[in-house]
């Protein structure tokens, strides 16, 4: 990763030391941008559908048994699996477990990836250089095998995957929030407030906390994406909690029931395109909320430049973007 | 004198990762409760057995013991034995290698392929349909479980191309004649375009957006400007100046996905029944078999690693303006 710019304190970005989040400010770019909104509404549906599930499907969606791999009728909406469960109310359910393991593993991952990114863009120096290195190893080292291997031992229960998925995916988180930390602490207000007296914790948590939040935010909504998505490699291997369904765990059923010989497509399909749509919308939001916030995406929105040979009565509108955000200096890469 | 710092830097760094991948790898596998033996699943072996098993693996000296034992046999290339089968662990290792490194080689080759063109379609037509094709195609099929992209091309496709669904090769070739060279080669690649062609679909989407970008990037450049002004054609000037200066960051990016390819890998190979590194991985996941499971996990750590180093050294000596 190329080095971050730390110096240029910008005079207009230094507002109040803000003590409340700027929600507008996460909020503002996906409200503007229609795939995020259309990527929102469909986060949302099943979000909703997760909270609600047990009134929807009740306790244990396999109460009810019909024939085995019926297709899509009246009374199997989307038909059965292979162990006569209804595939909707299977469906429902494990959006409970999946969205359960991205949202609580995205948030360990970026509670531990916050703070390495906060500590070591704060402090720089040796802890910088140490957490770092440690970082950069843990980035080269492949995350989708170490997961498989720690889940086969230790996983076997939801909250062990959670953990497991956590404590892997900070590495990005630390190197994104540790450059956005080290711009913060060379800004005007910040050097200010250090020349005032205060004190290290309190510049962090007053100061520099609530400007690098946003993009933590950002961020999380992405690591909800990859742990969403890993969870279904830990359950198609049969390492899943053997009493929660998952989306990954229908997956698995439908492999290990021989849905593909059967040729039941309606216990195949439904459970991976659950899977392809929450990803999907958390990828984009999250994209949205960090282009908008991360300058150094912004720098690279703005050197892009048209490529059709533009007529005069054209040229005004070179930039895409003409936006928002001062330019920066591209840094020499 | 700038060459020789950068090599020694980043050859430095790979064996930093190296030593913390094998002590993650030790780490990870002695603090299990219990040991390696008593996880065995095997209900005739008898206790002097496990106790023999226990002695041979050095499991009754300390742990810091053991971590010398297992660093020395490591630098032999002694991976230990097979939990199960008794064999030493780099004989089971090896067939599955020579069949997991080329079907992993042509999936990350239809990656490159879907991702260029889809990127460079996506930049070229910057804006219109066939950009948001490209991306949305490319972003759906990244969020895509491999194994389930697996099991959706075995149901719906694989029986349309007639392309077998599981296996290495023909069972039944070479009972009834002596089949040739070429025979032979085109029974494997017909069991490996399945399962490669799903680790392409499913990793393509990334190098689409990198692609895409770095286009954008190399055709706003001057020199684009000047081939164009020099009358060359649309096509010299996309593919010849602007895809040859926007590949550069392709090296790092399949580098940098390799970790994801394999671990799609694992999967995958599980659904087609793909006898590679992958399928041998859920088998040891399966029977507890450690050592194995251990000594995979090394190898593609370490495979990851090296590759990584290879492209940030090709990188470097492809682009001279890399310095650090």
């Amino acid at each position: 990763m190329s080095p971050v710019q730390t110096g240029a304190p910008h005079a207009e970005e230094a507002p109040s030391p803000t003590r409340s989040l700027k929600w507008r400010a996460i909020a503002a770019p996906v409200l503007r941008n229609k795939s995020a909104l259309v990527a929102v509404a469909i986060l949302a549906v099943f979000v909703f559908l997760a909270i609600f599930s047990t009134l929807i499907v009740g306790d244990d969606p396999k109460a009810k048994v019909g024939p085995v791999f019926a297709p899509p009728n009246k009374e199997w909406p989307l038909g059965t699996d292979g162990g006569g469960a209804n595939m909707l109310d299977l469906l429902i359910a494990g959006a409970r477990i999946s969205l359960l393991i991205g949202f609580c593993a995205g948030a360990i991952s970026a509670l531990i990836g916050g703070t390495i990114g906060i500590l070591s863009g704060f402090f720089g120096g040796r802890t910088d250089t140490a957490l770092m290195r440690l970082t950069d190893y843990f980035l080269v080292i492949p995350d989708v095998p170490l997961i498989i291997v720690i889940a086969a031992l230790f996983g076997r229960s939801t909250w062990n995957i959670i953990v497991i998925i956590g404590i892997i995916y900070w590495t990005f988180t630390a190197r994104l929030i540790r450059a956005q930390t080290k711009s913060v602490r060379e800004r005007v207000y910040v050097q200010r407030a250090r020349a005032l007296g205060a004190r290290n914790s309190r510049l962090i948590l007053r100061h520099v906390l609530p400007q690098v939040t946003p993009l933590l935010i950002a961020n999380t909504v992405l690591l909800i994406a990859y742990a969403i998505f890993v969870e279904t490699f830990i359950s198609f291997l049969g390492l899943g909690d053997p009493t929660a369904i998952s989306w990954g765990r229908l997956i698995q059923n439908a492999f290990t029931d021989d849905a593909i010989i059967n040729e039941a497509w309606w216990a195949v399909i439904p459970p991976g395109v659950c899977v392809m749509l929450v990803v999907l919308a958390c990828t984009i939001i999250g994209q949205t909320m960090e282009d908008a916030l991360n300058p150094r995406l912004r720098t690279g929105h703005l050197s892009v430049r048209r490529f059709r040979v533009l007529r005069p009565s054209e040229r005004p509108t070179m930039q895409p973007q003409p936006p928002q955000s001062q330019p920066q200096p591209q840094q020499p890469s | 004198m700038r060459n020789a710092d950068y090599v020694v830097k980043r050859v430095l760094f790979a064996v930093g990762t190296v030593f913390v991948a094998v002590t993650l790898n030790f780490v990870l596998f002695r603090s299990l409760s219990g040991d390696a033996v008593s996880a065995l699943r095997c209900r005739g072996c008898s206790l002097d057995f496990k106790n023999y098993q226990r002695k041979t693996l050095g499991l009754d000296k300390s742990k810091w013991e053991q971590y010398k034992i297992y660093l020395g046999d490591l630098a032999q290339g002694d991976m230990g034995r097979s939990l199960r089968t008794e064999e030493p662990v780099r004989s089971v290792l090896w067939e599955p290698i020579k069949n997991t490194v080329p079907m992993v080689a042509l999936g990350t080759f239809f990656a490159i392929v879907f991702g260029v063109v889809t990127g460079v379609i996506a930049a070229w037509r910057r804006g219109t349909a066939a950009d948001k094709g490209a991306l949305w195609g490319g972003l759906s099929f990244y969020s895509m479980p491999p194994q389930w992209l697996g099991l959706v091309i075995v149901l719906f496709i694989a029986g349309w191309l007639g392309l077998p669904t599981s296996g290495v090769k023909d069972p039944t070739l070479g009972i009834l004649s002596d089949p040739g060279f070429i025979e032979v080669f085109v029974d494997r690649i017909e069991h490996m375009i399945l399962p490669a062609l799903t680790l392409g679909l499913v990793v393509f989407g990334e190098y689409t957006l990198i692609v895409r970008s770095a286009m954008l990037e190399t055709l706003g450049e001057d020199y684009i400007l000047t081939s164009r002004a020099k009358g060359l054609s649309n096509w010299a000037t996309v593919w010849k100046h602007g895809l040859r200066n926007a590949m550069l960051p392709i090296i790092t990016l399949v580098a940098l996905s390799l970790g994801f390819i394999i671990g799609g890998a694992i999967t995958v190979e599980y659904v087609f029944s793909y006898p590679g590194i992958g399928l041998l991985i859920v088998e040891a996941i399966d029977q507890r078999d450690y050592p194995v499971l251990q000594a995979a996990f090394l190898l593609l750590t370490l495979s990851v690693i090296v590759f990584n180093l290879l492209a940030d050294l090709l990188y470097f000596r492809l682009d001279p303006r890399v310095q650090e």
